[in-house]
């Protein structure tokens, strides 16, 4: 990583760790749960809000001298916006299947609390250089929680990974069933409390 | 504090920018994402009538296209089962042809070897769309998929499932009296042995709402085609 400096490389790894987004800021949690169903949709859409949110930092840094106070909020929305409408035309016209099962919520990245909070609290007062590596490290911090709750939920639920199956046979004749509760969202909420859980202990945090 | 002067236009040049840059990509991406939705849709016409995709021979968009174009033909028919000559399915406008149903038959070996009807209605959340597909017989079911709903995941959503459109394979929807009786998804499994199996499947627990909504607009979308499909059972022909 010497191609950063260490300030950058500290916003880039702060958010997939020590303030985690989906984790240790609760924010996201709506899709979280929602595309966490089987890996390849939950691959997709962090790429889609990684994305989304890079470029919109990257674009509000530049505009933020520019962007009058007063309004400010409307046009972070109108950027962010016009990027997820940008990502879901080009996933409906290059990834169609996917598209289909993410459905709305690509369309719902716009109303996703990551992107809006990184752009008001971090974009507004950052240079583009540093806003990019921000959104970057959000959106890897987001994506990598969705692609381990993807994996236990594909995994316990359908016995696949990545639609591959990857439970026997042998083992279904023997008796074992897939668990219905991993398909099903309070699925997302057990592995998400278990994660929380963990990243905690690991990380030593400790609330008042 | 900047004036209101700038503000205004400042709003208004992101606006420009922004409208632009967005109805120039949906322009580009048009044709691409029309033909993506048309390969969709002739997926599941294809997959109602008994095509599968293969791990050796999986469906890339030339492929659907190409076995479209091999074994399946259309015609579009009014509710008096009467063909429309000079009429295509893609040619029908839904918002002012209000008489105009298609059909889509397989043929194999110069043999009619089944019949699609698409299919839609409301379940429990949304409309549900997809494909009905029907025996040369004209009254035993061939296939059924679906291709857009917004039924939950795991619940309503299992009528996309392999495992319940199988289930309605082989059922006929006209008594012997050969009058249309539809399908009925009924609440736990079917008993074998009832006099009324021949047109009941079984039920996805959890899911009353969106079984009783597809009983219903099955049995509605059957009926516009039912003097098509009594043409067939009486005379055998078209």
């Amino acid at each position: 990583m010497a191609l950063l400096s260490k300030k950058s490389q500290q916003v880039l790894n702060d958010p997939l760790m020590n303030n985690n987004p989906i984790t240790l800021q609760v924010l996201g949690i709506c899709s979280a749960l929602a595309i966490t169903v089987k890996m390849d949709t939950a691959v997709v859409m962090t790429l889609a809000v990684i994305a989304v949110l890079s470029v919109s930092n990257t674009i509000i840094a530049i505009l933020r001298n520019l962007i009058p106070s007063k309004v400010r909020i409307i046009v972070q929305l109108a950027i962010i916006a016009s990027l997820v409408i940008l990502t879901d035309q080009i996933l409906k016209a290059y990834m169609y299947d996917i598209s289909k099962q993410l459905s709305v919520f690509v369309g719902l990245i716009i109303t996703n609390c990551i992107v809006m909070g990184r752009a008001e609290a971090f974009a507004m007062q950052n240079t583009p250089g540093k806003s990019f590596w921000d959104g970057l490290g959000n959106g890897l911090g987001y994506g990598m929680i969705l692609i381990v709750v993807s994996f236990f939920r594909e995994l316990l639920g359908s016995g696949s990974v990545f639609g591959f199956q990857v439970i026997p046979d042998s083992f279904y004749a023997a008796g074992y069933e897939n668990m219905g509760l991993m398909v099903l969202s309070p699925g997302a909420f057990i592995i998400l409390g278990l994660i929380v859980w963990v990243q905690r202990i690991v990380a030593k945090i400790e609330e008042e | 504090m900047r004036s209101n002067a700038y503000t205004l236009i400042f709003t208004s040049t992101v606006t420009i920018v922004l409208g632009f840059l967005l109805s120039m990509a949906v322009t580009i991406l048009k044709d691409q994402q029309d033909l993506n939705i048309e390969i969709d849709i002739k997926k599941n016409i294809l997959r109602s009538l008994d095509f599968a995709p293969s791990k050796e021979n999986p469906w890339t968009p030339e492929r659907v296209q190409a076995i479209f174009e091999e074994y399946i033909s259309s015609l579009v028919i009014n509710a008096k089962g009467e063909t429309i000559e000079g009429k295509k399915p893609e040619d029908i406008n839904p918002d002012v042809d209000g008489d105009f149903h298609p059909i889509y038959i397989k043929t194999m070996v110069g043999k009619i070897d089944g019949y699609a009807i698409p299919i839609s209605g409301k379940g429990l959340w949304s409309t549900l769309y997809g494909y009905f597909a029907v025996e040369s017989d004209g009254m035993t079911v061939k296939g059924i998929t679906f291709y857009k709903h917004g039924e939950t995941a795991g619940l309503g959503g299992e009528v996309e499932k392999p495992w319940f459109r199988n289930n309605y394979k082989g059922k006929k929807f006209v008594d012997n009296d050969g009058n249309l009786v539809g399908i009925q998804i009924i609440k736990g499994s079917v008993d074998d042995t009832s006099p009324d199996a021949y047109h009941q499947v079984d039920g996805i627990s959890g899911a009353t709402m969106t079984s009783k909504g597809l009983n219903k607009f099955l049995m509605n979308d059957l009926k516009t085609y039912e003097s098509f499909f009594h043409r067939i059972r009486t005379s055998k022909g078209i």
